[in-house]
């Protein structure tokens, strides 16, 4: 088994005729993830990339029963878009626009915790269950499936995670970039509870950075947790400074417990392994295993 | 985004938010006819620069003169302003560099009675937008927060529903106003508020927030921030940065789509992804020196962007040498290592270079890089690529 998406999953892609949606659905094609059509508000009835377009996602979920939708649409819209698919329950949305207004996600937040779906993002690379499911940005080939879980804030540092595991031999169940936003939908926590509860998964790497205090809970729910697969940590962010946001719109450090140092020290003290840099993820996972 | 206590007022007034009578200057002769032109008796005058702690901070060669003085003429706000204008002022958050006064707020004294605290922001962890309101004006909220924290009352506004006024009604009680202040106070919560909601504001604070001898309630300092991803949608508020408060490197990264933050270290850094940035920063102090910069290029890092870039991160007189970190992922590592040459030759590179690419048609990436004839030393990982950059540096400064 893997988390939230497997060969099964159906996917719809919202804004799929536009540059981004075109090219990361191609990819995504590419890679057999089980594309059943996209939404483009004005171009329903068309077809593109062999695939059916509607108007609506009222018009898609009804044509094509999808599992999971994906969103490609710029920041104006994005909010809109995520909202559209609540309505219709899709169960599992994903969102990769980055740069959505802060108060768009308060409102997206709340419709959130009223409905049936799960976000994954803004401001992510998606999610992939190698060999089976890509949703999203991510590069493919770096991939191979294995028994790694991955969660993380960032996106490249989730590719750092999965290449090394995957030149180590371990592969990945499934890598979900929870995104770089303050606002968002599943964070980590709710991705770690499906870890230790997927019989795929035997270990996990989780990479947080500065800002908000997901880690420091995280920790506190890892020790509850009292599991015993091995976890990896890393936190970036050590030699940022206070106040300042560095590119991630939730990735500053606005005083109390969101500097890496103090989520370092949460993570250890909750028997998380930290790698001293994120090129050690894969070896620190390696060395943790072996006990 | 940042704006200064004066734009925040006209903003906040122009909602409703009462403020005191002032005007902006930038000379002692414009601060003179200012007060001239104010209600007779005592008025402020106030540096304006993006940091807080003005009143208790100090200037850099006159350690006695504050950020805000209170003057009782026309001449003495012409004095004052030749004391404050074109001098550094130091703050508790400027940090020991300080910054460079360039523009000062003349405002009407007022007589007060109480200091109060009002702020309104978006709470992370409630994912909500909270207001704060303590008893304690005039102090930084958070050392109140940490001595006395009773002081403070907290609610949270459900996105749904918005504002309700009752809440507002309770926290002036909190606050201990009474009979018409109830309400006076409530009416300034809404037009904060408002002016949050339709401005994408990310903060609104106000402390303090007085009441007057006459029985009035004032904003006599006033602080707002936005959310720079609600920008698009308000480019009015785009004329109110200061191009003195911004680094001008990161001025210029932003035209080109480029995330920057200049840091103290000598080592520039030009990486793609906010994580991988940060985590490039982390990698260089583990070996012992320090970041010039946090630099994301972004996931499409085109040509253009590479090379402004690079043109930056040269720009910056401090830099002893140069990493560059890109995981291609989808991107193509040889179009990379292309843009990197080119850019190397166009700006022309006089400090040691290593790049360390991984992803798609790496092979072709580095072997362009190593035909290129510059001198620039390939890395296999992010590991041995801080190890390589920290070495050439350490061995550049010997020479």
């Amino acid at each position: 088994m893997s988390i939230l998406v497997d060969k099964h999953t159906k996917v719809l892609v919202q804004g799929f005729t536009g540059a981004q949606g075109t090219f990361h659905s191609e990819q995504s094609l590419v890679y057999g993830t089980a594309i059943v059509g996209g939404v483009t508000p004005g171009r329903g009835g068309q077809t593109h990339l062999g695939l059916p377009v509607f108007d609506t996602m009222d018009q898609a979920v009804t044509a094509t029963k999808p599992d999971a939708t994906v969103i490609y649409v710029p920041p104006a819209g994005a909010a809109d878009a995520i909202l559209e698919a609540i309505s219709v329950e899709i169960p599992l949305i994903v969102c990769i626009t980055e740069g959505i207004p802060v108060q768009d996600m308060l409102r997206v937040r709340s419709a959130l915790d009223h409905s049936r779906s799960l976000l994954v993002g803004p401001n992510c690379p998606g999610v992939i269950t190698p060999d089976a499911c890509k949703i999203g940005i991510m590069p493919g080939p770096i991939h191979r499936r294995g028994s790694v879980g991955v969660v993380s804030r960032s996106g490249t540092l989730t590719y750092e995670a999965v290449a090394q595991t995957t030149v180590l031999g371990m592969g990945q169940s499934t890598s979900v970039g929870i995104g770089g936003d303050p606002i968002k939908g599943l964070d980590f926590i709710d991705v770690l509870e499906r870890f230790l509860a997927d019989s795929e998964t035997q270990s996990i790497i989780m990479i947080g950075e500065i800002g908000g205090s997901s880690e420091i809970d995280a920790a506190q729910f890892l020790r509850d947790s009292k599991t015993k697969k091995p976890v990896v940590g890393l936190v970036a962010g050590i030699t940022a400074p206070p106040g300042r946001r560095m590119g991630h719109a939730g990735a500053v450090i606005s005083g109390g417990n969101d500097t890496a140092q103090a989520k370092i020290e949460a993570l250890k003290s909750a028997g998380v392994h930290i790698a001293p840099t994120p090129a050690d993820l894969g070896t620190t996972l390696q060395a943790a295993l072996k006990g | 985004m940042n704006i200064h206590e004066y734009q925040a007022k006209e903003l906040l007034r122009s909602y409703g938010v009462p403020t005191p009578q002032g005007i902006v200057v930038h000379s002692p002769d414009e601060a003179r006819d200012a007060v001239r032109s104010l209600p007779k008796g005592l008025c402020v005058v106030k540096a304006q620069i993006h940091a807080g702690g003005r009143g208790a901070g100090h200037f850099k060669d006159h350690p006695d003169v504050r950020g805000v003085q209170r003057v009782h003429s026309p001449d003495e706000a012409k004095t004052a302003a030749y004391q404050m204008l074109d001098r550094t002022l130091i703050t508790r958050q400027t940090g020991p560099k300080g910054r460079v006064v360039h523009k000062l707020y003349v405002e009407a004294g007022c007589n007060i009675e109480r200091e109060l605290y009002f702020s309104m922001l978006v709470d992370r962890a409630l994912r909500r937008i909270v207001i704060v309101a303590s008893q304690a004006g005039g102090m930084s909220i958070e050392d109140v927060a940490e001595k006395t924290p009773e002081k403070i009352l907290t609610v949270s506004i459900d996105p749904q529903l918005g504002l309700a006024d009752y809440q507002s009604r309770v926290l002036a009680t909190h606050l201990g106003l009474q009979g018409g202040l109830i309400n006076d106070f409530a009416k300034i919560v809404r037009s904060a508020y408002t002016a949050f909601i339709s401005l994408d504001a990310s903060m609104i604070e106000t402390n303090p927030l007085v009441v007057t001898k006459e029985g009035t309630l004032l904003a006599l300092d006033a602080k707002m921030s936005f959310d720079d991803n609600g920008l698009f949608r308000h480019r009015q508020l785009l004329e109110l940065r200061d191009p003195n408060e911004e680094d001008p490197r990161e001025q210029d990264a932003a035209r080109f789509g480029l995330s920057y933050v200049s840091l103290d270290g000598t080592i520039g850094c030009m990486v793609n992804g906010a994580g991988l940035a940060m985590a490039t920063m982390d990698i260089i102090h583990e070996e012992g020196e320090s970041p010039a910069n946090f630099l994301d290029v972004g996931g499409g890092a085109s040509r253009e962007k590479v090379s402004a870039a690079f043109r930056i991160l040269l720009s910056d007189p401090e830099i002893e040498g140069v990493l560059v970190n890109i995981f291609g992922g989808i991107m193509r590592c040889d179009l990379i290592a292309g843009a990197v040459i080119d850019a190397c030759k166009e700006v022309g590179l006089k400090v040691p270079l290593v790049v360390r690419l991984a992803g798609t048609r790496v092979e072709e990436g580095l072997s362009l890089l190593e035909k290129s004839g510059l001198n620039v030393s390939v890395a296999t990982d992010l590991g041995d690529a801080a190890r390589k950059i920290v070495a050439a540096v350490r061995s550049r400064r010997t020479a």
